[in-house]
């Protein structure tokens, strides 16, 4: 299978695949996995770290997999489950492997311990899931002592490495992450101090405030913000303050508090350094690439699913959509894919933004998006023109929260954009 | 007596509107019976499942993390945890291998959620 010529760059050895996978995480061992059910046998997996499993091999706490597997596992256990059928299907896949370039006409470079390899793939798979914000990213002023952690290297710290960050900590953002890391510091003895979120409303699901905050008498703070960072070695402590509506710190509501530990959990977004090199298109309100109903980029060949399309909330929902993929790259590779984006799909009233942002057929698809704000009692509308395709009342709508809505098929017409509204 | 609070059984995350009147309570807000369950128990005895690490003796890797395969009284999370503090455990370690069985009388079993081979 393999073909061996030289490269332009050199005496290079080119290996050909149907498809390359692009990240082990969620994503890429779902596609994996189903693209071997639907015949696709030509498929190497490319993994930047050590061991598949990409972000779940650091969640340890339970809750993945109520969907797909109908039990709460942790994530770890979630991960093994696709990686035990990832080998026992004898998929190849390679570790220690870092894809650093991807060219529209599907040319993979990977730097491997054995070497740099290239591939020419029929087919490419992006699924390199997220990266975190960091303070940088947040800019919060002050000194840059030790004990700033974001909340998924403190993760890693403890759940991989067995190093505790600290023992009195605050934690500036309500995601998902910070909140689980909040609970699993107070269980391993440390003292969380509070939460400060500068936002109205918590980012992070309800269940993971009640049962992560509320359960151990931590408090949330909306509103406020880190606005100072002391200390020189190792951090002392904080300056807080309260935030005015469009989050400006109000002068005269620093408040110090004393911590040695600062936590980061002020969002994710797509790993999409690759993406722009390779020219593919970005919608710039998920950050990764803009897709069609089959999750193919704008570079025919090139699909995308997971967090490096948009950020989830759950992982069962990475597996269901990269399965969905699967199938589309099945039938690109077997030739029967159409790619005339002919229409878009408008993120109207409401909304935030949506997946995908293009339509090429009116087969069946799937719809994900989020809201702009709470909002309860409300309806999402997706129209094509005035004509309304589909409309549901929710009886709450969460920022927090990517909300589904399956299309049926024929129900797009050929002409205008669709749009999603709440209203 | 009315509370409020959020179903923790799934992603769902229903507000919960529990109204006790003595023996009896009626519940709101659930989308699914699993809620109304939810609902009693965090009544009379509110449950939860923990997740953390123990230390692996002779493995790949330092640690490997363990949680519990059904909740437990809230009020038996520290002391479990204490326990689990204390544990050393011999690699190899296995998914589901259990570490403890019935920990603390509590009916749940402490059991393995990550493979940790041992050192050649
Ligand atoms: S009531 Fe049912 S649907 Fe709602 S969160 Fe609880 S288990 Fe999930």
């Amino acid at each position: 299978m393999a073909s061996c010529r030289e490269d332009e760059e050199g005496l290079r050895m080119i290996e050909s695949r149907d498809v390359v996978i692009i990240g082990g995480g969620p994503a890429g061992l779902a596609a994996a996995v189903e693209l071997d059910k639907r015949g696709i046998h030509d498929v190497v997996l490319l993994e930047r770290e050590h061991e598949l499993g990409g972000i779940l091999r650091q969640c340890i706490h339970d809750g993945f997999g109520l969907s797909r597997f109908g039990e709460s596992l942790s994530g770890p256990e979630y991960a093994q489950r696709f990686i035990d059928e990832v080998r026992e299907r004898g998929i190849e896949y390679h570790t220690d492997s870092t894809v650093t370039s991807l060219s529209p006409e599907r040319i993979v470079k990977v730097v491997t311990p054995s070497g740099l390899y290239i591939y020419k793939a029929k087919a490419v798979i992006l699924a390199m899931g997220c990266k975190e914000r960091s303070r940088g990213s947040v800019m919060i002023p002050g000194e840059r002592p030790a004990g700033v952690f974001t909340a998924g290297t403190a993760q890693a710290y403890m759940n991989i490495y067995n190093r505790m960050p600290g023992r009195s900590v605050i934690i500036l953002g309500s995601g998902d992450i910070g909140l689980i890391m909040a609970r699993r510091l107070t269980l391993e003895g440390c003292s969380v101090k509070a939460v400060f979120e500068i936002q109205d409303h918590p980012n992070g699901l309800d269940r993971n405030i009640s049962q992560c905050l509320d359960d151990y008498g931590i408090p949330l703070y909306l509103r406020h913000t880190v606005t100072d960072i002391h200390g020189r070695e190792r951090l002392e402590g904080v300056t807080v303050s309260e935030v005015d509506g469009n989050m400006v710190p109000i002068p005269g509501t620093e408040e110090y508090h004393p911590c040695d530990t600062l936590i980061l959990s002020v969002g994710l977004r797509p790993e999409n350094d690759l993406i722009k090199d390779a020219g593919i298109e970005i919608d710039e309100k998920t950050s990764g690439a803009a897709v069609d109903e089959n999750l193919m980029t704008s570079v025919p060949g090139i699909f995308s699913s997971g967090n490096v399309l948009h950020v989830h909330d759950l992982v069962d929902f990475v597996s269901l959509e990269s399965e969905r993929l699967a199938a589309g790259v099945a039938s690109f590779i077997g030739g029967g894919l159409a790619h005339d984006r002919t229409l878009q799909v408008i993120a109207g009233n409401g909304v935030a933004h949506v997946v995908p942002q293009h339509l090429c057929s009116s087969s069946a698809f799937s719809l994900s998006f989020r809201v702009r704000s709470l909002s309860s009692d409300s309806v999402v509308r997706v129209r094509q023109g005035d004509r309304v395709i589909v409309e549901k009342r929710h009886r709450r709508l969460n920022p927090a929260e990517m909300v589904n809505v399956d299309i049926a098929a024929g129900s797009i017409g050929k002409e205008g954009n669709v749009e999603v509204e709440v209203v | 007596m009315r509370k409020c609070f959020t179903c923790v059984i799934c992603p769902n995350g229903c507000r919960l509107e529990v109204e006790a009147d003595g023996g009896t309570i009626s519940v709101t807000g659930n989308l699914c019976p699993r809620g109304v369950e939810y609902a009693n128990e965090e009544i009379t005895d509110p449950k939860r499942t923990i997740a953390s690490s123990v230390l692996v003796d002779g493995g790949v890797m330092e640690i490997a993390s363990v949680r519990l395969d059904k909740a437990v009284s809230k009020s038996l999370i520290f002391p479990i945890m204490d326990v689990i503090k204390a544990l050393h455990v011999a690699a190899p370690v296995h998914i589901g291998d259990v570490i403890i069985h019935d920990i603390l009388s509590s009916g749940a079993d402490l059991i393995a959620t990550r493979n940790v081979e041992a050192r050649q």
